[in-house]
């Protein structure tokens, strides 16, 4: 069931559920941001409506700056203006920043120590019929990888603004994933969120789990879903959505592992580098645990509809229930 | 800025030649490192540090102070020296160059040297944070308060980031940004016309809508002129080319590529260092 204590949706299995871009709550949360504080700026290469950045532009015409398709000056200008004291949210789309620029990032961003949030839209397989050019499905790698960097990859539209808020107030470097379509609202206003905390959304109606589903970004809602299946058929689960990929809530992943024996890793990215390769780092060192990970696998994606890639990828609720039975096989005792 | 008198041009070309002299011997010290690109711009840092800059070495957080940006971090050694000699740290600190734990990085590196305006070695980068600086100045109405500069190579204008910079300060019309360009013709692989010719140089920079002044980079009243006319453009960024003498003052380092990335051994260090000193 639905952890009660954490103010999740109570309509999320609904058929009419509601369903919002993880995006837009990046836009609506950056007004929050910039009516907070008046350091807070925006830059974009060209994508202001897809990055939902027109919000703010239109809100703050004053703070919004037009770079142009020029992705690596985009993050640099970026950096220089923080250096001044703004607090610049550049965005653009994943596969291009933090895709195209990763040293500018890495030299004038996180070696710099300067806090500059890189907004990464259109993130994941999800992004369908744009085809395989535009599909990020490696950007946590590398971005998880840099020191002083925060990589943030929210589960709905609800914590995707309440993200943004959080990162205007950090003092530091930090990436946000984000995807293109519609995701259906899993959290309300009331749900708990604090960079660097993990929340565990489902978790059986009694007893302790036997699997436990560690998830980012938009597959939380799919996963969900597969842990109420599975419920349905005897197998007790607990869903975590790990939207804070670094920095890593280390004792929350380690609990579950220790609960349940047997993890299930679940993202919209490549399995090599990704979030579950940071679980797997984290129990490796602390409690080894037989890990089965959901991802794309070392390919590249193509044109489709999000359904039909998620399901020819094995990355959405048959794909997960799957590695749940499977991992169960392997649980050490 | 105060007057440029004769009396305090002596003063720089002594101050210049201490700066080189301390050049080579961190150079030698360290064994690595490069020679060429901090030779030829000695004259360009001494001017600054001691004529045009805002600054306060004893306090280099001074909210008001210029913004200096090197984008070749590369030549550190001359950044470095101008640093200590105008009072930031120790001389006898350049020795540390490029050692383990010092606060000189073989590279500049904010961390270390926490009043630094940014970290740089990877080229192309510093233009575009200097246009981020002018921009935040120009959102907050301080664009006629302070000057934000960037000293960059000839070599890093190879880089799209370098044009991507220079078409976003065009377009912006950023008064209190001033480019100031190492024209010095050698990269690491040669000579820039032949590794990949930037000229029509001067066309280039004006058909992106900048200001563009040619100067010598070894003539004090030339270049601070230049610079006095920089200030006084209001419509437009501005880059001043000033054309080097890569290794200038050695004379068997001159002009020669070879000397971009290299330093000198203990005894060119000695011949170098009595050249100087003659």
């Amino acid at each position: 069931m639905l952890n009660s204590n954490l103010k999740l949706n109570p309509k999320i299995f609904n058929d009419g559920v509601e369903q919002v871009p993880i995006r837009k709550g990046f836009g609506e949360g950056l007004v929050l941001a910039g009516e907070e504080n008046k350091n807070v700026v925006a830059l974009c290469a060209d994508l202001t409506e897809s990055t939902q950045m027109h919000l703010f532009k239109d809100k703050f015409p004053e703070r919004f700056i037009e770079i142009g398709v020029a992705e690596q000056n985009l993050v640099t200008v970026s950096s220089g203006m923080a250096a001044m004291g703004k607090i610049p949210f550049c965005s653009s789309y994943a596969m291009f920043s933090p895709g195209r620029n990763w040293e500018q990032i890495r030299t004038t961003i996180a070696y710099n120590n300067r806090s500059v949030k890189i907004a990464g839209s259109h993130a994941g397989i999800s992004v369908g019929a744009d085809g395989g050019t535009h599909q990020a499905l490696e950007d946590i790698a590398l971005m998880r990888v840099m020191p002083n960097m925060d990589v943030i990859s929210p589960c709905d539209a609800i914590e995707a603004k309440k993200a943004t808020v959080a990162l205007a107030k950090t003092g530091k470097p930090a990436y946000l994933r984000l995807a293109r379509e519609k995701t259906p609202i899993i959290t309300t206003e009331e749900t708990p969120y604090k960079i660097g905390k993990a929340e565990v959304y489902w978790v059986p109606d009694v007893g302790l789990a036997q699997v436990g589903i560690i998830v980012t970004g938009s597959l939380t809602y799919r996963a969900i879903v597969a842990a109420k299946e599975l419920e349905a058929k005897g197998i007790k689960i607990k869903v975590m959505n790990l939207s804070s990929i670094a920095p890593i809530d280390m004792e929350a992943v380690v609990a579950l592992a220790k609960e349940t024996k047997a993890i299930v890793t679940v993202e919209e990215h490549q399995i090599r580098g990704g979030m579950g390769s940071a679980v797997a780092e984290v129990l490796s060192q602390n409690y080894p645990t037989p890990i089965e990970f959901i991802g794309i696998q070392n390919l590249f994606g193509q044109s489709g509809t999000p359904d039909e890639l998620i399901e020819h990828y094995g990355i959405g609720v048959e794909g997960i229930k799957k590695a749940v039975e499977k991992v169960l096989k392997r649980k050490i005792s | 800025m105060s007057l440029l008198t004769d009396k305090k041009i002596l003063e720089l070309e002594k101050k210049a030649n201490d700066i080189r002299q301390s050049i080579i011997e961190m150079l030698v010290e360290a064994k690595s490192g490069h020679t060429a690109g901090p030779l030829g711009m000695a004259d360009i840092f001494t001017l600054f540090y001691f004529h045009i800059l805002k600054h306060d070495p004893r306090n280099p957080f001074w909210e008001e102070r210029d913004r200096l940006i090197l984008s070749n971090g590369h030549i550190c050694p001359v950044f470095y020296a101008a640093m200590a000699h105008s009072g930031y740290f120790p001389i006898e600190e350049l020795k540390t160059l490029r050692k383990f734990g010092s606060r000189l990085q073989g590279h500049p590196h904010r961390e270390y040297m926490p009043w630094l305006e940014n970290s740089s070695g990877p080229l192309g980068a510093g233009l575009s944070q200097a246009v981020g600086m002018a921009l935040a100045d120009r959102m907050d109405k301080k664009d006629k308060d302070r000057f934000i500069y960037c000293f960059m190579s000839d070599g890093e204008l190879d880089e799209g980031n370098s044009w991507e910079a220079i078409m976003l300060a065009g377009k912006n019309k950023l008064r209190n940004l001033i480019a100031v360009v190492d024209r010095n013709n050698i990269q690491i692989d040669g000579y820039t016309e032949n590794v990949m010719p930037l000229e029509p140089l001067v066309e280039k920079w004006r058909a992106f809508n900048w200001h563009v002044i040619e100067v010598s980079g070894h003539d004090f009243k030339a270049l601070n002129e230049s610079v006095e006319e920089a200030q006084g453009i209001f419509e437009k960024p501005t880059v001043i080319i000033a054309h080097t003498i890569p290794g200038k003052g050695v004379k068997e380092f001159e002009r020669d590529y070879k000397w971009h990335g290299i330093a000198p051994s203990k005894k060119q260090g000695e011949m170098a260092l009595k050249e100087l000193r003659e």
